[in-house]
């Protein structure tokens, strides 16, 4: 846009409240202060960071639940003015020499699962934040029309301010708001934004988008938090931009007690991340593209609604595809300063064939694994530029790639089983490899339309309602709908790894593989044979997992880059060197003496106070983490007989059922019975190693041990504890 | 037959190699570590290590990914 057409907008800017602060500084990590706004009243206050937030609840993720918990009561629904977005990186966010450092953490009451939801996202906005002054921003209330809130941190100032000329998609705001800021191309880089887009207005599974400048392709760029619909919040209180601008960005903001020692494992990192990784899995290359060739060859990709997990057209939508879509090549793509592993690839001049901006050429950000997978691979599409233009239109609409991958193949499987039909889509033929008709589909969700409407509910509701009204069985529904607790499956196909259905299903917000991803540990290396082995892995890898969202991290370069030497050691999986690393990078930047131990126990805090806070709004017990039949086993007899000789095996070895001479239905329902009591055993197993309750309540004792027996913990556990 | 990780049985074939083996399993994850009858083959060694028949092999796949 001109100019002239950005001061005109900036000119119908109305401010509704302003705020004035002292810019101040971080120190070991900490900007010591969390930033609160009110978009209803339209207060704004400074609050302090407690010693006990520091402690128990680190930051980032630990920082939002600590917050929305004091903002929300049992009975507040996702759409209460009540209810928060709630954005914070965490201590070692925003360090530029160690890769992976730019994460932020979004917490909120999700659309989808109606209970709490934490997503995990790149992008620049939480780091300026936290060097614009504010470990954290909690926004609150509703907004009567659209507003920008923008935290002003060259300057201290922060302002609500009605914005009705912007747009809302977010690949316009987006650069709308860095020309508005900025005062030119260079400083561009020092003003990031949060934005959602017209799809979170009509789906319950918005996203939200983090903005950074990337001067080498000369436009702004966008990282997701994708999961759990905290762009439908976000539309909702009728934010059409969150704007963070801080200028003056050095590699040393975050004040590290210890600089020497961040010198010497930074350095030690990155070393080993411009050797390795190009021997490795390519990721500065390929991003995780890489992935969708190997799930392919170890049955995990899914392939029509997770029917099955490979296909022969694969190959079409693999890294090597997209080692030449992704242009150009061999420039650093990291979504935050001095990332190494850099794989946030993208693709330039993509032609846009449909919808509301046909024929415009685009960047599209991406498509990572899930998107490829989720978009392409379980839709039966196979086309890249078909899954680069869903790719796209999910950023701008502020939609998730994951949900809505998930749900469209739930809905393409519905059309071919005859639950739907075009009398109920609006003409549109949803059958597997249709990428127009899914597309299409997408637009009229976009502007409120029709089916589109019921697709935007998510897949819980729409099995409600395709039992309901168009007569669909619901025990089918039931089994083939991929999602858990109300939120869509990300993209793995779990049938052959008992520990990853837990991986999936014994989880905090939902099935996403950010908890847990043990399939190769167990279904391949056979690592973890017995329930308490399971058990111990699914009490470990979340805990470790959590530990990232806790302080501003991304876990990819944990272990998608691994040190030569790493197979020798006594716990590979693990990753021992670069758990090590982690421990000195907190020790350097917050100057606290820790262990390896004490790391797990700072997510174990976090982690069952998010599960008591769960069954505080009604969830988060046993039942709450029941998963589909299809997570665990073959629901339709072509799927059976796809497999059938594995099945077969299974049966005779495993279950003690001789399938010679039995139908299809008698050998299904045998694997059936058998897989479902061994989720049942997993799950006794892992609520034990957790300290809980066989009903998946955390105890007393178990709360004490981990110092969050707060008066308010135990008052909503104590009725389920006699 | 050769023994994978105490789940997978493989046919054994005149000179298969550990390149070959990993071939049949479809095992194409690079991060792997390789090791038969208990003793680790080197990564550029497994297009001309022969897998004895009857061998014990374990093949992990270096990563808890996703």
């Amino acid at each position: 846009m001109s100019a002239t057409d950005i001061q005109a907008m900036k000119g119908a800017h109305k401010v509704l409240a302003e705020f004035a602060y002292e810019p101040g500084t971080v120190e070991r990590g900490y900007a010591g202060r969390t930033l609160y706004v009110n978009l209803s009243d339209k207060a704004i206050a400074s609050k302090p960071v407690t010693g006990q937030m520091k402690d128990i609840f680190i930051g980032g993720r630990g920082f939002g639940l600590r917050l929305l918990w004091d903002a929300v009561t049992p009975d507040t629904k996702w759409d209460d003015p009540e209810n928060e977005i709630v954005i914070s990186s965490g201590p070692l966010g925003g360090t530029t020499g160690y890769p992976g450092s730019g994460k932020s953490l979004v917490v909120g009451l999700s659309p989808l699962t109606d209970c709490v939801m934490d997503s995990n996202v790149g992008g620049y906005y939480g780091p300026l934040l936290k060097f614009a002054g504010w470990d954290a921003i909690e926004i609150q209330g509703k907004a009567k029309e659209d507003v920008i809130v923008f935290v002003d941190g060259d300057n201290g100032r922060v302002t609500i301010e009605e914005a009705p000329e912007e747009a809302v998609d977010t690949h316009l705001i987006g650069e709308q708001m860095a020309d508005m800021y900025a005062e030119d191309d260079k400083a561009k880089r020092g003003v990031s934004t949060v934005s959602a887009g017209t799809g979170a207005d009509h789906a319950r599974f918005g996203c939200l988008n983090f903005s950074f400048y990337d001067a080498r392709r000369g436009r702004v760029r966008y990282k997701q938090a994708g999961r759990g619909g905290l762009g439908t919040v976000f539309r909702d209180k009728k934010i059409k931009a969150l704007v963070v601008k801080f200028s003056d960005m050095k590699g040393d903001l975050n004040k590290p007690a210890d600089p020497k020692l961040l010198r010497e494992v930074c350095r030690k990192v990155n070393d080993e991340m411009r050797r390795l990784d190009p021997i490795q899995n390519d990721m500065a290359g390929v991003g995780t593209s890489h992935l969708v060739s190997i799930m392919n060859d170890y049955d995990l990709l899914p392939t029509h609604n997770f029917k099955y997990g490979s296909h022969p057209e694969a190959h079409k939508i693999s890294a090597d595809v997209y080692r030449e879509l992704y242009k150009p090549a061999g420039i650093p793509d990291g979504c935050w300063y001095g990332c190494t592993m850099a794989c946030s690839k993208a693709i330039e001049g993509v032609t846009l064939r449909t919808g509301p901006y046909k024929g415009q050429v685009v960047g599209v950000d991406g498509p990572e694994y899930e998107t490829i997978a989720g978009c392409g691979s379980s839709l039966g599409i196979f086309d890249p530029h078909w899954v680069a233009e869903i790719n796209f239109y999910c950023d701008t609409y502020g939609l998730d790639t994951i949900s809505y991958g998930t749900c469209m193949a739930f809905v393409m499987e519905c059309y071919e089983a005859g639950i739907l039909n075009t009398g109920i889509t609006g003409g549109l033929e949803l059958h597997f490899r249709n990428a127009e008709a899914a597309l299409e589909l997408m637009h009229r969700m976009a502007r409120g339309e029709g089916f589109g409407q019921v697709f935007g509910q998510g897949i819980r509701r729409m099995k409600k309602i395709f039992a309901e009204e168009y007569g669909g069985d619901p025990q089918f529904l039931q089994d083939v709908g991929m999602e858990s607790k109300g939120l869509e499956y990300s993209e793995y196909v779990t049938k052959e790894s008992l520990a990853m259905q837990g991986g999936y299903g014994l989880t905090l917000k939902g099935p996403q593989h950010d908890e847990a991803w043990l399939i190769f540990m167990d279904q391949v290396n056979n690592q973890i044979p017995t329930f308490e082995d399971k058990a111990e892995a699914l009490h470990y890898f979340p805990m470790w997992r959590t530990w990232f969202g806790l302080n501003g991290l991304c876990k990819i370069i944990w272990n998608d880059v691994i040190p030569e030497d790493n197979a020798l050691t006594d716990e590979p999986a693990k990753v021992p060197e670069h758990v090590d690393n982690y421990v000195q990078y907190f020790r350097a930047v917050t100057g606290k003496d820790v262990t390896k131990e004490d790391l797990i126990t700072m997510s174990e805090r976090v982690y069952n106070f998010q599960r008591v806070f769960n069954i505080r709004m009604g969830y988060g017990r046993r039942a709450n983490d029941a998963i589909p039949y299809r997570s665990a086993g073959p629901v339709t007899k072509e799927e059976y007989r796809s497999r059938a000789e594995r099945y077969d095996k299974q049966l005779r070895e495993l279950v003690g059922f001789d399938p010679q001479g039995k139908t299809v239905e008698e050998k299904m329902a045998a694997l059936r019975a058998y897989r479902e009591d061994q989720y049942e055993k997993l799950t006794d197993a892992v609520y034990k190693r957790r300290g809980w309750t066989p009903d998946g309540v955390p105890t007393l004792e178990k709360l004490r041990e981990l110092g969050v027996d707060f008066p308010e913990v135990v008052e909503v556990v104590k009725p389920y504890l006699s | 037959m050769i023994h994978v990780n105490e789940k997978f049985k493989v046919e054994w074939e005149e000179g298969m190699t550990v390149a070959r083996l990993l071939e049949r399993l479809r095992f194409s994850f690079p991060l792997i570590i390789v090791s038969i009858d208990g003793t680790l083959v080197p990564q550029d060694e497994y297009a001309t290590r022969q897998v004895p028949e009857g061998a014990e092999v374990k093949v992990l796949h270096m990563t808890a990914g996703g």
